[in-house]
């Protein structure tokens, strides 16, 4: 019987063992060092706040995984050797694989700031930072002052954790506005003000110079470039993006850029090891995409592909339109197709609308072609649409005023919410005479 | 291990998430209101029991209304969980124990010593916490308190109340305060005042709440129940024919646009206090897959006592002589079993495939009940049935049933096993709507493409016990008899992924293994198959 050896326990190694399972009696080990049971990473901040407890992030109870024959090993993978097809686990022990699939996700991203490594100065990625975070910042007299560094959506997750325990926060942002990178003016505009409405010191524009420790080798200040000013704090949160956790991997021959690389079929350099989720970095990007995509459903969408492959059925890695979500504290963010802030992905044709709602934090985006009028995508704030309409109005390439005119068709708020459809249609109408 | 499980013992201090000051003032306001309530138990005689009465009910709403609005208007509007599994008494710390303990003692006093409450025994005039509220039962009815007179009264002011600090809880979600104040208004119109006005109007009709639906008022079918209805004119027929068009025509049309949220979590007394004064332990309903199992069989063998225990009183005061009126006994018999059959063979018909394994446990619950029946018929005489008195039949439902699981286990363990332990393993009412749910309704609850995260929010806020998660990350609508429509997983849901509503029949059970977003090919490849 085949063994498929699956190395980390997150979505895409989990989404792949499951359909294995499926279409399959292969032999399926899982190997992680991280949990005994597969979770859900971005819950994690649901159990430091007290709406969760740890054991509700894990989707599957644990009869699952035996029910399932997906043996579950607990280890980590310090070498790979694919000329014996062989792991070594804990630098001891040998574990032998027929196909391996190199699922490891990621890990923070650390920029070489003087004093990076102190104790209280960590990431919010895994279940042990979790833990840390917990030791760090039970509460605010152990902790009496957070700096969060990156503004990004783990930056923002983490400055709402530490709220929910009345610990105040200093979040020190790049770029001059939140996440504008990749947010439009308008909508960063509002999370700027909403994060200030949670009493969350926001400092845009600036950048950590060094982190400076206690007698004790634990952080007691960082200092920001800027201005040279020191700021007091027991816990310090590096945040500022993420990248694949294939340390491991160096001298493993299988081919290494940031990410694993990995063709459109995720197969790596070697024949029989294969990379998906966080860790897997395309050849070419694919579409808009980027060749490292460090979502939760590209990973989950790769382990259903990989697993067609495994069971015989070769089947490329094939994402359709992106979409994505998120939420800003208490605002809901969801996009579906591209709106480019700006920067090079952002081509001279494409053209925003923009509404707002005058008193809530509500807004929506639309990006399209100006010359085609062809509908590119849209971001909402505070509104909740239907993937499965703009999945399709995306396929049938539809153009804007077809969109604006039938967004209502899209809705997904609860039912008896407010409807904003007229607004937005009188909102564009009227944008379109003025322009 | 999991954070924050070593719960401090302290019950001053129960946890380091201290509450504020104005909080705490709250608090102490509300507690001195149910202070006066311990004082009139214990005997305490006020001399102006109107005014003391109204100086409780007025603390402990106004702790309330006080201790929420500093809890959530303080905040901006939002989900507001915070906390919630590191507070003793929302997750099962010392302070839920303590508190399960003391509801379940009030009702084991409230179903079976009411003389401890102080009720008057042989008409003599009520003393202790009952005769305190006989000003106000007075003042709606004209006559003095009983048990459930102070019951109903509690129960209202907890369900107004609480059901306010649910709305401010929910101040960015209209479905959940429209669907609050609809619960507030059915339990004070239809369950607290209109039952007292009308005994008011003709003191001989027994008491409706004519938003109880059998086999939910498991009475109104009695002989007692009926003769009172019948014994009273025109008025009292109507009644009965309102309670029979209620289970046979109202609630399916209803369950059928709706699903069964329009009873559950809109209309049903139990249901409101579940939403209202329990929605703090609504996350401490068990998720596992062994509650599910367990879930299934209880409350259809519930549903089946309940049925053959109605048709068996009504049977036992029904003649066998058919010249004095047309139903007989076995006419009766023959109508209830036609009845069911229609109901099993169409079901099977037009829902078997579907149904699957499933159909062959409704199979065996149909085949008991009608065997059951037939026993009945051929054993029974004019006051026994199954060999024992009728009476003894339907008292062992009222005392399991209505008393214990729905009362005592049902409210008072709240603090351990969730906010609809009742409703979810033991309503017999919920069953059957839960049925109609499953195989004939427009509701769903739909899931938004490939939106899922599988964070776990929305099973955890289920206080029914399902595991949401379990279909939303697979893409699949949640269609399932328990669910009342309660909305929170909806609302707790980060990423805009689940949403109530009525729709078509067709495409409402979409099993997908693909979700959408992955290559268009891949996903027919595999969900075709």
């Amino acid at each position: 019987m085949e063994h498929i050896v699956i190395i980390g326990n997150g979505i895409s190694g989990i989404s792949l063992a499951r359909h294995v399972r499926k279409n399959s009696d292969k032999k399926i080990t899982v190997i992680s060092a991280e949990t005994d049971y597969f979770f859900s990473r971005t819950a994690l901040m649901y159990v430091y706040m007290g709406h969760m407890k740890f054991e509700h992030t894990q989707p599957y109870e644990n009869w699952f995984w035996k029910k399932n024959r997906i043996d579950l090993l607990k280890g980590f993978v310090t070498k790979v050797d694919h000329e014996n097809k062989t792991l070594l686990l804990n630098n001891s022990k040998s574990f032998s694989y027929d196909k391996l699939v190199i699922a490891t996700g990621s890990k923070p991203n650390k920029f070489g700031w003087p004093g990076q490594d102190l104790k209280g100065v960590q990431g919010l990625y895994s279940k042990q930072d979790l833990d840390d975070l917990e030791a760090n910042a039970p509460n605010n007299k152990v902790c009496k002052r957070a700096v969060i560094v990156g503004g990004g959506l783990i930056g923002i997750e983490m400055a709402e954790m530490l709220r929910s325990r009345n610990i105040p926060v200093t979040f020190l942002v790049r770029e001059d506005s939140f996440w504008n990178g990749v947010l439009p003016s308008g909508e960063s505009k509002m999370i700027n003000e909403h994060i200030l409405e949670h009493h969350i010191d926001l400092r845009l524009s600036t950048n950590l110079d060094k982190i400076l420790a206690d007698e004790n080798g634990k952080a007691r200040a960082v200092v920001i470039k800027e201005t040279g000013e020191e700021i007091a704090c027991d816990v310090v949160g590096l945040t500022a993006g993420v990248s694949p956790n294939i340390d491991f991997l160096k001298d493993s021959g299988i081919e290494l850029s940031r990410g694993v690389k990995v063709n459109r079929f995720l197969e790596t350099n070697i024949k029989d090891i294969y990379a998906i989720g966080d860790c897997a970095e395309q050849h070419e990007a694919i579409g808009s995409r980027r060749p490292i995509e460090a979502v939760w459903y590209t990973g989950r969408m790769m382990g259903e592909t990989l697993a067609q492959t495994i069971c015989g059925n070769p089947t490329e890695y094939k994402p359709g339109h992106w979409f994505n979500s998120a939420k800003f504290l208490d605002i809901e963010y969801q996009t579906y197709g591209w709106v480019f802030a700006g920067g090079p992905a952002r081509k001279e044709y494409e053209e925003h609308f923009h509404w707002r709602h005058p008193k809530e934090k509500i807004c929506v985006t639309i990006a399209f072609n100006k010359d085609t009028k062809e509908f590119l995508g849209i971001n909402t704030f505070g509104i909740r649409m239907r993937h499965e309409v703009f999945d399709r109005w995306l396929t049938e390439k539809q153009d804007v005023d077809y969109v604006i005119n039938n967004l209502e068709k899209a809705n997904f708020d609860p039912e008896f919410y407010k409807h904003f459809e007229k607004d937005i249609l009188s909102a564009y109408k009227n944008n379109l005479q003025t322009a | 291990m999991s954070n924050k499980l070593n719960h401090s013992m302290s019950l001053a201090t129960p946890d380091a998430q201290d509450i504020s000051t104005k909080q705490k003032i709250a608090l102490a306001i509300g507690l001195i209101g149910l202070f006066i309530l311990v004082l009139a138990l214990f005997n305490v005689n006020f001399p102006n029991k109107g005014l003391f009465l109204t100086l409780s009910l007025g603390l402990i709403t106004i702790g309330t209304v006080v201790y929420s609005r500093d809890a959530y208007l303080t905040k901006v509007k939002g989900i507001k969980n915070d906390g919630v599994w590191f507070k003793s008494i929302s997750s099962r710390g010392a302070w839920g124990w303590a508190v399960g303990v003391i509801l379940t003692i009030f009702y084991i006093v409230l179903y079976f010593y009411p003389q401890y409450l102080g009720l008057g025994k042989n008409g003599e005039a009520n003393t202790g916490l009952i005769s305190l509220f006989d000003p106000l039962s007075n003042l709606l009815s004209g006559r003095s308190a009983s048990q459930w007179f102070v019951y109903g009264t509690l129960y209202t002011v907890a369900i107004f109340a609480f059901g306010y600090k649910f709305i401010l809880k929910y101040r960015h979600n209209r479905y959940e305060q429209i669907r609050t104040i609809s619960v507030m208004f059915f339990q004070l119109a239809f369950a607290f005042l209109i039952p007292e006005f009308m005994y008011r109007m003709n003191s001989n009709l027994p008491y409706y709440d004519l938003k109880s639906v059998w086999p939910l008022n498991y009475y109104i079918f009695d002989e007692w129940s009926v003769k009172g209805f019948l014994s009273n004119g025109n008025i009292g027929l109507a009644l009965i024919i309102f309670g029979i068009l209620s289970v046979f025509v109202i609630t399916p049309i209803l369950t059928y646009k709706f699903g069964k949220r329009w009873y559950c979590s809109w209309v049903c007394g139990c249901g409101g206090l579940a939403e209202t004064a329990g929605d703090s332990f609504r996350q401490l309903s068990s998720k596992k897959m062994s509650a599910w199992k367990l879930e299934r069989w209880l409350i259809h063998v519930v549903l089946v006592f309940s049925i053959v225990m109605t048709v068996g009183m009504v049977y036992t005061y029904l003649d066998n002589d058919g010249t004095k009126y047309w139903l007989t006994k076995g006419v009766f018999i023959s109508i209830v079993i036609g009845f069911l059959t229609l109901v099993f063979a169409a079901v099977l018909y037009f829902k078997g495939k579907e149904l699957g394994k499933d159909a062959k446990y409704g199979a065996i619950g149909f085949f008991v009940i009608v065997g059951l029946l037939l026993v009945m018929h051929f054993t029974g005489t004019t006051d026994e049935i199954f060999f024992i008195k009728g009476r003894k039949l339907r008292s062992a439902y009222g005392l399991y049933i209505g008393s214990i699981f729905s009362g005592v286990i049902g409210t008072g363990f709240y603090p351990i096993l969730g906010s609809r332990s009742w409703c979810r393993f033991g309503c017999p009412m919920a069953a059957i709507l839960g049925f109609q749910q499953r195989l004939f309704s427009k509701f769903r609850i739909t899931t938004n493409g490939g939106q899922c995260i599988s964070c776990g929010n929305c099973s955890n806020s289920c206080e029914m016990g399902i595991d949401v998660r379990a279909y939303a990350q697979k893409g699949e609508n949640i269609v399932r008899s328990s669910c009342v429509g309660c909305g929170v997983c909806s609302a707790v849901c980060p990423r805009g992924v689940l949403k109530l509503e009525n729709d078509s029949l067709e495409g409402r059970i979409n099993p997908t293994e693909i979700l959408l977003g992955n290559d268009v090919d891949l996903m027919n490849l595999v969900n075709k198959k």
